[in-house]
């Protein structure tokens, strides 16, 4: 197995990891936290094509890492804010319980 | 001289060829570890007595003047009081993050030296993005009091850990962004590049960048961030010793006290560091006629004033209250270090060369520079406004 | 496999599994603290040194510590969840493991990546002026709007924390 195909590996457990998390935990930290990890995952696999695999040009994925983890931290800033304010109006961070507009 | 700079590093490299071919570069790696541990170590004990002492002057006492000459033992009193001292952890307490609160916070920092350049070819490791993994291993470095606040399982070291937290986030905007100026104008983030861009002498001042315009702005900024970032007074509420005790880690007693204190002033010395490598020339002499002397006497020299400066503000000022911290991070710093950033971009591109260059910059620069203080120190951060005084009496 | 390699991949994939299944909050927001920190040492063994102190400065440094104070304001002293019924572990189980074999089945059974074998050797590192030049030259319009897009975010979040004013003015004796 060439060393791309281990980091590969690794990214695609992480993101395994991350999905479980994100779809099955209730509370909505857990799941913003899943979703970090899967942005990882996939910088990881960015960066991982980027030194073992077939492009000349290694500078490209490093800049799209550097975007996503920008934006990553942006996303993560927002979510935090609107569970926190949902925290407030509902007194609970448990998203089974956020159900008002169910039709 | 060249003899007398090097002397450390041909030391090292007689040491490290009586090892084989084999392990030689990781020989030579781990003096270097034991070199920045040795010396630092020595420097913080020499520091705690020496602050102390200092303190006391300022305050119009001696200071501690029993053990050794002049007092000049104390820190191993202090030593040996913190080992023997009983490690009581509290009953309620998080045992596992109780225990790695104070490793997470000494850890990065000392990790964080091994960008310095301490002398002529006397840095660790020559990183390409060297003043990014300094600012990193900062960062690593707040998840600590965090550690220690939550885990003491006291709601009083836990608020003291929310403040220290949003402290530090708040100034290392400032700090990081008073950096910038220095890396644009010198177009590297290697710290050893950075010293070697302010080497040189035009008539008989130094090419510093604390000799511009740009660079003195930057400078104080920075200080002021680093001030706080460590948590010295005026920026010490977190650990205010008159209000919360000793804030985050007052459940922590005996070793693991000692290591916080190591750390905090670990962490002054190494954000000295920085502005020294940052603005103040690293290594170099900052006359033409006094480069005999070795180099890394300059960069030691320049390091205790730093710290001379930092005992100096501790005594004279008065501490800060968490809102006119904050006040003075967002409304003051923030936006005179983003002026700054655009005065170094102007300052890049005036014309001239030589002295008139020089004066134009500190001209135009200087003039912007200190309108923005005033703008900002006038109507930005004092924007409450008194209110007539009300009274609401118990019913 | 080198020794290292594999001590970051535990930790990592550790740190990761830990911060999904760990009942303490302030425990799974740590461990994906540590999660981060082995992801930047693999982005460091994978020649991307700014990338990976990046990622140190802003995931461990900025993003745990964002979660951590959510995760208080939203909670408060009790941070202990409800343990995971057991449907909900196995479900979980099988999630994960069915999403790596999918992957993993792309990624072993891919006529492509054959042809990378053997890695072509190290080229130089890229430097962070290399990395700037391409930032500043070519991707400068997706750097803007990032740059757009985190003040807006910046401005979003904070509009959204602000606590409501309040309507009715406060009582007076």
């Amino acid at each position: 197995m060439n060393p791309l195909q281990t980091y590969l590996m690794i990214a695609a457990a992480l993101f395994a990891i991350g999905f479980a998390g994100a779809v099955l935990r209730r509370n909505a930290i857990l799941m913003l936290m899943g979703i970090e990890l899967m942005l990882n995952a996939a910088n990881l696999s960015f960066l991982a094509f980027a030194r073992h695999g077939a492009a000349l040009e290694q500078v490209n994925g490093m800049v799209f890492v550097l975007f996503s983890i920008a934006i990553a931290a942006a996303e993560a800033g927002v979510g935090l804010a609107l569970i926190i304010a949902v925290y407030r109006h509902f007194k609970t961070t448990d998203l089974d319980h956020v159900n008002t507009l169910r039709g | 001289m060249d003899s007398l700079d090097q002397i450390f590093i041909r030391l090292k490299h007689q040491l490290v060829a009586f090892a084989p071919q084999a392990i030689q570069p990781f020989l030579s790696m781990l003096l270097n570890i034991a070199a920045i541990i040795a010396v630092f170590g020595l420097l913080f004990a020499l520091v705690t007595v020496l602050e102390r002492k200092g303190l006391g002057r300022i305050q119009n006492r001696r200071g501690p003047n029993r053990v050794g000459p002049a007092g000049f033992l104390q820190f191993a009193a202090d030593g040996i009081k913190a080992l023997i001292k009983e490690d009581i952890v509290p009953a309620g307490a998080d045992r596992l993050l109780h225990f790695i609160a104070p490793f997470v916070l000494v850890v990065p920092v000392l990790l964080a030296y091994s960008v310095l350049p301490m002398g002529r070819n006397m840095v660790a490791i020559d990183l390409d993005a060297g003043v990014l993994f300094f600012f990193a291993a900062g960062a690593a470095t707040e998840l600590s009091p965090f550690l220690a606040g939550w885990a003491s399982a006291n709601k009083y070291s836990l608020l003291g850990a929310l403040r220290a937290i949003a402290q530090m986030l708040s100034y290392e905007i400032p700090l990081v962004l008073a950096a910038v100026p220095v890396v644009m104008m010198a177009g590297t983030l290697s710290t050893v590049q950075l010293v070697d861009a302010q080497a040189g002498y035009w008539g008989w001042l130094p090419n510093w960048h604390v000799c511009t315009p740009w660079g003195l702005a930057g400078f104080i900024l920075f200080m002021i961030a680093a001030t706080a970032e460590s948590n010295r007074s005026p920026f010490d509420l977190p650990e205010g010793e008159s209000e919360l005790v000793a804030g985050y880690f007052v459940e922590y007693s005996g070793f693991k006290f000692a290591l916080f204190f190591l750390g905090e002033y670990l962490g002054m010395f190494a954000v000295s560091g920085l502005a020294i490598t940052l603005f103040l020339g690293g290594w170099h002499a900052p006359l033409p006629w006094l480069t005999f002397l070795p180099s890394w006497f300059w960069f030691f020299a320049k390091l205790l004033l730093l710290i001379a400066f930092f005992i100096w503000i501790r005594g004279t000022l008065p501490r800060l209250r968490m809102d006119q911290l904050m006040n003075f991070a967002w409304k003051f710093l923030l936006p005179l270090a983003l002026i700054n950033l655009v005065v170094t971009g102007l300052c890049r591109f005036l014309p001239g060369d030589g002295w008139k260059g020089g004066l134009l910059q500190w001209l135009v620069g200087g003039s912007i520079l200190l309108m923005a203080w005033w703008g900002l120190g006038r109507f930005l951060s004092t924007r409450r406004g008194w209110t007539k005084r009300t009274y609401r009496y118990a019913e | 496999m080198t020794p290292n390699l594999f001590i970051l991949a535990l930790l990592v994939i550790g740190g990761a599994a830990a911060a999904m299944t760990l009942r303490n909050l302030i425990h799974c927001a740590l461990a994906l603290a540590l999660s981060f920190l082995g992801l930047a040492g693999l982005f460091l063994h994978l020649n991307a040194q700014f990338v990976g102190f990046a990622q140190i400065l802003v995931y461990v440094g900025a993003v745990s510590i964002v979660i951590l104070f959510a995760i208080l304001l939203t909670r408060g002293g009790d941070t202990q969840e409800p343990p995971l019924p057991k449907k909900g572990l196995l479900a979980g189980g099988l999630i994960t493991v069915g999403v790596f074999a999918i992957l993993s089945g792309g990624i072993g059974g891919s006529h492509l990546l054959p042809l990378v074998h053997p890695s072509p050797p190290a080229p130089s590192e890229p430097t962070v002026a290399e990395i700037g030049k391409v930032m500043m030259l070519s991707c400068v319009v997706p750097l803007l709007a990032t740059g757009v897009l985190l003040t807006a975010a910046l401005l979003g979040a904070l509009l959204l924390a602000l606590k409501e004013k309040q309507t009715e003015p406060p009582s007076r004796p």
